[in-house]
C-alpha cells in the first residue's frame, strides 16, 4: 500500500460541452458529496495534480490545451473522461468543429458515462482511476529499477534491446 | 544560554506536530463548512504521495532553493527552541522566506512571478510587526534571548498586550490564511493558480509542505512565548489562537495586497508603537 491512492489531487478541465458535467464535477465538492473525505483536492494546477478530469469533447481550439495540460502533469497520472461528450463526442460528435472524445488526443484510463453524469458516478470513476494510478506507480518503480540494473551492468540504454535480442 | 537538545528535538518532532496541526485544521475547517472532511493524517499521506511522484522540475536551481527554504526554516526553529537570540531567529526566518521567493522567480511562469511578488509584499507587511514584537519582549524582560524570555516569572503578555494583538494580525499572513492568503493558498482555485508554489511539483512541493509544518510550530512557539510563565496557560493560548485563525480563515474573503500591507502597517504603528511607548514611559526609559 502506497500513499498514491490516499491522496489523489485533481485538475479539472472543461472542454467544449454544455457545462452540465462541469457543474456535476463541482457538485462533488459540496458538503452533500464532500470528496475531500477521500483526500481528493481540486488543485487547478496540472503540476500538482495526479488525476486529469476532462468534461466535454475535443475541438480544434482545445486540442492543444488538453495535450499541454496532460504533458505538464508529473507521472504517474491518469485521465478520467467524464460524460458522454468526453468519451465519444456525444450529441456533438457530428459537428463540423468537434473531433470526438478526449482519447483522440491523450490516452484515457477511465470513461464515465452519463449526460450529465451523476456525482456518484463521477466519484466512482475517480475511485476506479485510483487503482490504475496505483498500477502505474508500481510499473514506474519497476521500470526505474530495471533501468538502474542495466546501468550497473555497464549497459547504455541504446544497448539494452540489442543485448536482450542476442540472448 | 543555548540548549542544543531542544533544537534537535524541534528538527525531529516539529514536522510530526505541524502535520497533525494541519490535519486538525482541515478537519475543523470541514466541520465548519458542514462537511465530514479528510482524516487527520491526510497531510502526511499528501506529502508521502508527493515524494512518490516523478521529480519534474523546471530547472535545477529550483530544487536548491526549495531545499534551502526547508533548511533555513529548520535552522530558524531549532535556534528558537534552543533558546537563541530572537532577532537572529527573525532574520533567519526572513532568509528562509526569501529562498522560497527566489525559487518562484527561477521559473519562467507568470503565475509563479506574481506569486513571488505577492510573497515579497507579504514579507514587507508582516516584518515590522514581528520586529516590534521582539523589541517589546526585550523591553518587558530585558533580554532578546528566547531562553530568558521563556524563563521570565511574570506573564510577558500583560506588558505587551497591544503587540500580542498585532502579532495575531500578522499571524494570519504567516499561516497563509484568508483574508491574507494572497501569494499562495491552501484552498483551490486562486486567481493566480497556486502562486509561489505553482511551478513546484512532486518531491520539491513535498519539501515546501514540510517547511510549512516547521513554520507553523515555530509561530506557535512565538505565541507560547507570550504566556511562557505558565505552560498550561500557554498551551491553552496556542490552541485558542489557532482555532481563532481557522475561524477567521473560514469567515473572510481574500483581500487585495494593498489592504494587506496598509492594514498590517497601520496595526504595527497603532498597536506596536503605542504599546512600546506606554512601556517606555511606565518604565521611565529603557534602563
Amino acid at each position: 500500500m502506497t500513499f498514491m491512492a490516499k491522496s489523489p489531487w485533481i485538475i479539472h478541465y472543461d472542454a467544449s460541452s454544455c457545462n452540465g458535467c462541469d457543474i456535476e464535477v463541482l457538485a462533488c465538492l459540496t458538503p452533500m458529496y464532500d470528496v475531500e473525505r477521500f483526500g481528493i483536492i481540486n488543485t487547478g494546477n496540472p503540476k500538482h495534480a495526479d488525476i486529469f478530469v476532462v468534461t466535454g469533447s475535443i475541438n480544434e481550439q482545445n486540442r492543444e490545451i488538453v495535450k499541454n495540460l496532460y504533458d505538464q502533469m508529473p507521472r504517474p497520472n491518469v485521465v478520467v473522461a467524464v460524460g458522454i461528450c468526453a468519451t465519444s463526442g456525444g450529441v456533438f460528435r457530428e459537428c463540423y468543429n468537434v473531433a470526438g472524445g478526449i482519447d483522440k488526443v491523450i490516452p484515457v484510463d477511465v470513461y464515465v458515462m452519463g449526460c450529465a453524469c451523476r456525482p456518484e458516478s463521477i466519484i466512482d470513476g475517480i475511485v476506479t482511476a485510483l487503482g490504475i494510478l496505483e498500477e502505474k506507480r508500481t510499473k514506474m518503480v519497476l521500470d526505474a529499477d530495471a533501468k538502474e540494473e542495466h546501468r550497473h551492468a555497464g549497459l547504455r540504454p541504446e544497448h539494452i534491446s540489442k543485448t536482450e535480442g542476442a540472448q | 544560554m543555548i540548549t542544543f537538545v531542544w533544537g534537535l528535538v524541534f528538527v525531529l518532532i516539529a514536522p510530526v506536530i505541524g502535520g497533525l496541526i494541519a490535519g486538525i485544521d482541515r478537519k475543523v475547517t470541514a466541520h465548519m463548512q458542514g462537511r465530514v472532511g479528510p482524516s487527520i493524517l491526510q497531510p502526511f499521506w499528501d506529502v508521502g504521495k508527493l515524494f512518490e511522484k516523478e521529480n519534474a522540475v523546471v530547472n535545477e536551481t529550483q530544487i536548491f532553493y526549495a531545499f534551502c527554504y526547508t533548511l533555513f526554516m529548520a535552522f530558524t526553529g531549532a535556534l528558537f527552541f534552543a533558546g537563541g537570540d530572537l532577532l537572529l531567529v527573525i532574520f533567519a526566518l526572513t532568509l528562509s522566506q526569501i529562498f522560497l521567493v527566489l525559487g518562484a522567480y527561477s521559473a519562467n511562469s507568470p503565475y509563479s512571478y506574481v506569486g513571488a511578488e505577492r510573497e515579497l509584499l507579504q514579507i514587507m507587511a508582516y516584518e515590522p510587526m514581528v520586529i516590534l514584537t521582539a523589541v517589546g519582549m526585550y523591553m518587558a524582560t530585558k533580554s532578546f534571548n528566547v531562553s530568558d524570555i521563556a524563563a521570565s516569572p511574570f506573564p510577558v503578555v500583560l506588558f505587551i498586550p497591544g503587540l500580542f494583538l498585532g502579532f495575531l494580525y500578522v499571524l494570519t499572513i504567516k499561516l497563509r490564511k484568508s483574508p491574507f492568503d494572497i501569494s499562495t493558498s491552501h484552498h483551490a482555485h486562486q486567481e493566480i493558480v497556486k502562486g509561489v508554489t505553482t511551478e513546484f511539483s512532486g518531491p520539491s512541493l513535498g519539501w515546501i509542505e514540510i517547511t510549512h509544518w516547521y513554520e507553523t510550530v515555530l509561530l506557535m512557539g512565538f505565541v507560547w512565548l507570550f504566556f511562557a510563565f505558565s505552560p498550561i496557560l500557554a498551551l491553552v493560548a496556542v490552541i485558542v489562537v489557532y482555532l481563532f485563525e481557522i475561524l477567521i480563515d473560514n469567515t473572510n474573503a481574500r483581500v487585495k495586497w494593498q489592504l494587506a500591507v496598509k492594514s498590517s502597517w497601520a496595526i504595527a504603528v497603532v498597536m506596536g508603537i503605542a504599546n512600546l511607548a506606554a512601556l517606555y514611559f511606565l518604565n521611565g526609559g529603557i534602563s
